[in-house]
């Protein structure tokens, strides 16, 4: 009997090494995700990749088409996306394909992949010199890094003056490296101040804080009335969510992570005040004990399940905090600027922006490509997801009826957007500040200690960028 | 064998209760999940039995279409199918080949060969990523199932051998050189008798082989980026988005993940023993 | 026996054909059936292999292309082996190896004792614990990250019900806490194998030896310690050995569980070559980092053939 399964098994395997490829194709076109008007119109100017003054005249609906290059074979190129990166797949999919409507000589090919696994094919595919991808997608931290590595390409001249008036200073600077430009930016988020209204009204408080003094006031007054037992959760990770807390608190107190040099400025008295509040904070309770291990996706947790006070989050947890199926507290999250002390607030860049790899075969294509999609036209259509780059837009009354309180908010705190530190070896020293930081939160080192440590270590990092280094 | 006392037979039964619930309590918790509607999820504390279950999840594996992660799925089920039995057939095929080579026949500057195999067996496969990527997108392997296939097998067939080297040295000698005797060539005593003898060494070592395919990571992360060729722990880790993990959808798709090496096991349990038996001992 | 089996067998026509007299050479036969292996192992990955081993001699660091790639020679080498983090890391890699090859060895051959006693659903028991160990690893790891989030976890739930803790904690938010839930991921995994193992051991042993023992007034421990543990010796160091290598090499439960935290407490050796690779694009020093691991594994074991080698015990 046995004998019977067990060849029965192995013929079904062979079987299945026969079926043939099953995998549904994953550029089957899909229905457009909403109707729209587009209309195109004849593109005045010659067939050349430049032409970016008319966009921002033509009025929302209509579309300009971006001819082709003269060239008449059709050309494939590759992007890599990230998945549920403010716009869905499914989004991303029909901007493709209406774009690959306008030009049918270029094929448009997506891949969407995790975050993590974002940087690890870019690194692969550029180490390895494969132009597997024409256009990535790159975290604001990144193009630093691949820029110095020679990893995508410089598009300064491509972007015209009346584009960059329109972008977002901040958005800009982060795909900006030694003055020139390595890219459009595509998804905008900074972090936001989330207030739970029901819980601040019966701390006592009507509006939500100006300043971390204020803030810090209102928590202890929370935890002591007994409203809620840790007041404040935080993204203290050991990753990227640790930097970026200690960077917006720092920043908001006038303090500095790095100099135009690319030295370390975080050991200054403020990084010391900084620290020191945040230490105090977690040993009185103030944060939430699981903010060490607390990435964006657990403060949300905590803060939907009513848990927390106040956190400090991307654009993403409005909608879901606001969500019954997804939270405890449904109509009570409120979002304002972040609180700032000596600066009136400050923020921090978590958005996306596109490049083209260095290795593509197309450029030009991938060019014509990236344009679109970032166009305001295209960012007005799936506003819904993703805030666009474009400043005017957040003017716009149609997108203000669609995301009524987000949209002011952000016009008023995007003004305070300031960028983590644009050199190339950031990711380094990122891993050395969120673990030495963390090392003091976690009351095993003393904040002074910590900052002198991480200033050391990354000092040393340093020296080995200068020209001539090791 | 001397009588037990009512005392043991309490302490065994105890022991075997705390047994079974250790192996099974998390994967039924997973199971749970995956049945458990968003809310409930995220109720403090637990519900231990859904109030609510719906197996909405698992429709979406069935059904989705489209870019969607649900919809991926589907489609690396079939790579994962296809992907670890082929290379379970390779490694068993060609591995019991090796094998018996190693274990019965002199020759020289054996010795030598198999360690190196095992050299294969015991770098971490970060020390080739790279250089592996430009082979792989030069010989156009890049994204296909194939591709993987090749790799996971030079990965994974030094350990074949290696365990059934050990397990051919096992089988007293007698059995084939009767069959020699008989007028066998050495390849048909192979074949007709060692064979067909070692099935329980040959069932637990292809286990192994298709569980290591299925499970395989890093490799299929790198080396995959479309449905083509993308495996199952991709699949199943795409539930995240930037910032948000889908805890439900992870769950329903490692209960649906898990169950094709789970089946395999328990339908061919009674070889693992006595292949494992004389197999793993040197 | 060798010269009573015919060497050269005789097709019906009379003569040897030249296939047969290719298959019958022991030599050639012996070299025809290693090939395919070897082809598959070797061709796709040699020259990854050497040229890993060519890129660890020099320095590449992807961010700074404006220094070439100059031949170092060991400095790679030389440099990991003084640099402090190198050896935390290392720490760690033995410290996941001890506690979860020890956790392994008790459970397992203690589980192994109670499968290889009867009793009724011994059988069954016997099916089900093959259920972790089939369970793919990325799925393991996911499980295991719910079950102790901080925030839903059903560990949490389970404590709190059961009135253990008073409030929810976060589990994974300190090094050890993180590195002791990733240790239970893979024991959880890895020690039905380890089970398995030694009830096969178990089961070689022949009954007599209990009796024997037992007529001469042995205690159950006496019987253990002197007849079923030398005899689980072998097996044993088999386990030690594959999980010795293992250690080194575990990355995915790390990846998705930990990301190598909080404070760099679960950043083991594989881990931190991935990040010196991958997030610092220092290909050079990431593939030193990748040989060095594989050196150490190569020792470990030589050590343990030793040991086990002299260890062998005859019955």
């Amino acid at each position: 009997m046995k004998k019977v399964l067990f060849v029965l098994v192995i013929f079904a395997m062979l079987l299945a090494s026969c079926a043939p490829a099953a995998a549904p194709k994953q550029e089957a076109p899909k229905e457009e995700a909403k109707p729209a008007e587009v209309k195109p119109t004849e593109a005045p100017k010659a067939a050349e990749p430049k032409q970016e003054a008319p966009k921002e005249e033509a009025k929302p609906a209509e579309v300009k088409p971006t001819e082709a290059p003269k060239a008449a074979e059709s050309v494939t190129i590759r992007a890599l996306f990230m998945k549920q990166a403010g716009y869905q797949e499914s989004d991303i999919q029909a901007m493709s394909d209406e774009f690959m409507k306008m030009n049918p000589n270029i094929k448009v090919e997506l891949d969407f992949v995790t975050y993590e696994a974002l940087h690890d094919k870019i690194v692969t595919s550029a180490a390895a010199k494969a132009g597997t991808y024409d256009i990535v997608l790159m975290d604001c931290i990144w193009p630093a890094e691949f820029a110095a590595a020679g990893f995508i390409l410089d598009v300064s001249d491509k972007i015209s003056a009346d584009m960059k008036k329109d972008i977002w200073p901040g958005a800009l600077e982060s795909v900006t490296y030694k003055g020139k430009l390595y890219g459009m930016p595509w998804l905008n988020d900074i972090v936001y101040f989330y207030y739970n209204e029901d819980l601040l009204k019966k701390a006592g408080y009507d509006k939500p804080p100006k300043t971390y003094t204020e803030m810090t006031e209102m928590a202890y007054a929370a935890k002591k009335k007994g409203v809620v037992e840790y007041p404040f959760v935080e993204t203290f990770h050991q990753d990227e969510g640790m930097t970026i807390s200690f960077s917006y608190f720092l920043l908001a107190r006038g303090g500095k992570m790095f100099d135009a040099e690319d030295k370390p400025a975080f050991n200054s008295p403020e990084g010391l005040e900084t620290l020191n509040w945040i230490v105090k904070g977690m040993k009185d309770g103030l944060f939430n004990p699981s903010s060490t291990e607390s990435g964006y996706e657990e403060v949300r947790n905590t803060f939907s399940q009513g848990s927390s006070l106040f956190s400090e989050n991307w654009a993403y947890q409005l909608n879901m905090a606001n969500d019954p199926k997804e939270s405890k507290i449904a109509g009570n999250a409120k979002i304002a600027p972040l609180p700032g002390e000596k600066l009136p607030s400050a923020t921090i860049n978590g958005g996306m922006g596109l490049a083209i790899t260095a290795d593509s075969k197309n450029p030009d294509a991938a060019w014509q490509y990236m344009l679109y999609i970032s166009s305001k036209e295209v960012q007005k259509k799936y506003a819904q997801n993703a805030l666009p780059i474009w400043m005017s837009l957040f003017d716009d009354p149609d997108l203000v009826k669609m995301q009524p309180e987000l949209i002011p908010v952000s016009k008023e705190a995007y003004k305070y957007l300031q960028n983590r530190p644009l050199i190339p070896f950031y990711s380094e020293a990122t891993k050395v500040i969120s673990r030495e930081f963390q090392t003091a939160v976690l009351g095993k080192k003393t904040p002074e200690q910590a900052l002198k440590d991480a200033e050391t270590e990354i000092l040393k990092i340093r020296e080995q960028y200068k020209p001539g280094g090791k | 064998m001397r009588r037990r006392k009512p005392y043991e037979t309490f302490l065994i039964y105890m022991a075997a209760l705390l047994v079974a619930i250790i192996t099974l309590a998390p994967p039924i918790w997973l199971f749970i999940s995956s049945i458990s509607t968003q809310q409930e999820l995220l109720n403090v504390p637990v519900h231990w039995i859904p109030q609510e279950p719906t197996f909405e999840r698992y429709i979406q594996i069935a059904v989705a279409t489209g870019n969607a992660s649900a919809a991926i799925f589907r489609a690396s089920m079939v790579n994962s199918m296809i992907i670890a039995s082929s290379v379970t057939l390779l490694c068993i095929g060609f591995g019991s080949l090796a094998a018996y080579s190693f274990a019965r026949m002199k020759f020289g500057g054996q010795e030598p060969f198999l360690y190196i195999m095992l050299f294969s067996y015991m770098l971490p496969p970060i020390m080739i990523l790279v250089p592996l990527y430009t082979i792989m997108r030069d010989l156009k392997l890049m994204d296909t199932r194939l591709g993987l296939i090749i790799v996971y097998s030079a990965l994974i067939m030094p350990f074949a051998v290696w365990i059934l080297r050990g397990y051919f040295q096992s089988i007293p000698h007698e059995l084939e050189d009767a069959a020699r005797i008989d007028g066998c060539t050495r390849l048909g005593a192979l074949i007709r008798v060692v064979l067909p003898l070692s099935a329980p060494g040959l069932v637990a070592t292809g286990l192994f082989c298709f569980l290591a395919s299925w499970e395989e990571f890093l490799l299929a992360l790198i080396f995959t980026s479309s449905p083509a060729a993308k495996t199952i722990p991709i699949a199943i880790a795409e539930f995240t988005g930037r910032h948000a993990i889908d805890y439900g959808m992870m769950a329903a798709g490692g209960v649906v993940a898990a169950i094709p090496p789970i089946l395999l096991a328990l339908v061919f349990q009674r070889y693992l023993i006595s292949g494992l038996m004389s197999g793993a001992v040197k | 026996m060798a010269d009573v089996i015919p060497q050269n067998p005789v097709t019906p026509s009379g003569r040897r054909s030249f296939f047969h007299h290719l298959i019958d050479s022991e030599r050639s036969l012996a070299w025809m059936l290693i090939l395919p292996a070897l082809i598959i192992v070797f061709g796709l990955i040699i020259m990854p292999i050497l040229s890993a081993f060519w890129m660890s001699l020099h320095t590449i660091d992807l961010k700074r292309p404006g220094i070439g790639t100059p031949f170092i020679g060991l400095g790679n080498y030389a440099d990991i082996l003084s640099d402090a983090y190198f050896w935390a890391s290392v720490g760690r890699t033995f410290y996941f190896m001890i506690v979860s090859i020890a956790i392994e060895l008790v459970a397992g051959v203690s589980i192994a004792l109670l499968l290889n006693t009867d009793f009724r659903g011994r059988n069954i028991l016997r099916t089900l614990i093959l259920i972790p160990w089939a369970l793919p690893i990325t799925i393991d790891a996911i499980m295991w990250k719910w079950i102790f989030n901080a925030n839903y976890g059903a560990l949490n739930s389970l404590f709190l019900q059961l009135g253990i803790i008073s409030k929810y904690q976060a589990w994974l938010s300190d090094s050890l806490g993180a590195m002791h839930a990733v240790i239970l991921a893979d024991v959880w995994k890895v020690t039905p194998l380890v089970i398995l193992l030694s009830l096969a051991a178990l089961q070689t042993i022949p009954a007599d030896l209990y009796e024997a023992a037992m007529i001469d007034g042995a205690s159950i421990w006496k019987s253990f310690w002197f007849i079923t543990f030398p005899l689980l010796l072998p097996t044993l160091m088999i386990v030690l050995l594959v999980r010795t290598m293992d250690a080194f090499k575990v990355f995915d439960i790390i990846y998705i569980m930990t990301s190598g935290g909080p404070a760099d407490g679960t950043k083991v050796i594989a881990y931190f070559t991935y990040l010196d690779a991958f997030s610092y694009l220092r290909l050079g020093h990431g593939a030193a980092l990748a040989y060095l691991m594989t050196f150490f594994i190569i020792i470990m074991i030589i050590i343990y053939i030793k040991v086990l080698k002299s260890r062998e015990v005859e019955y």
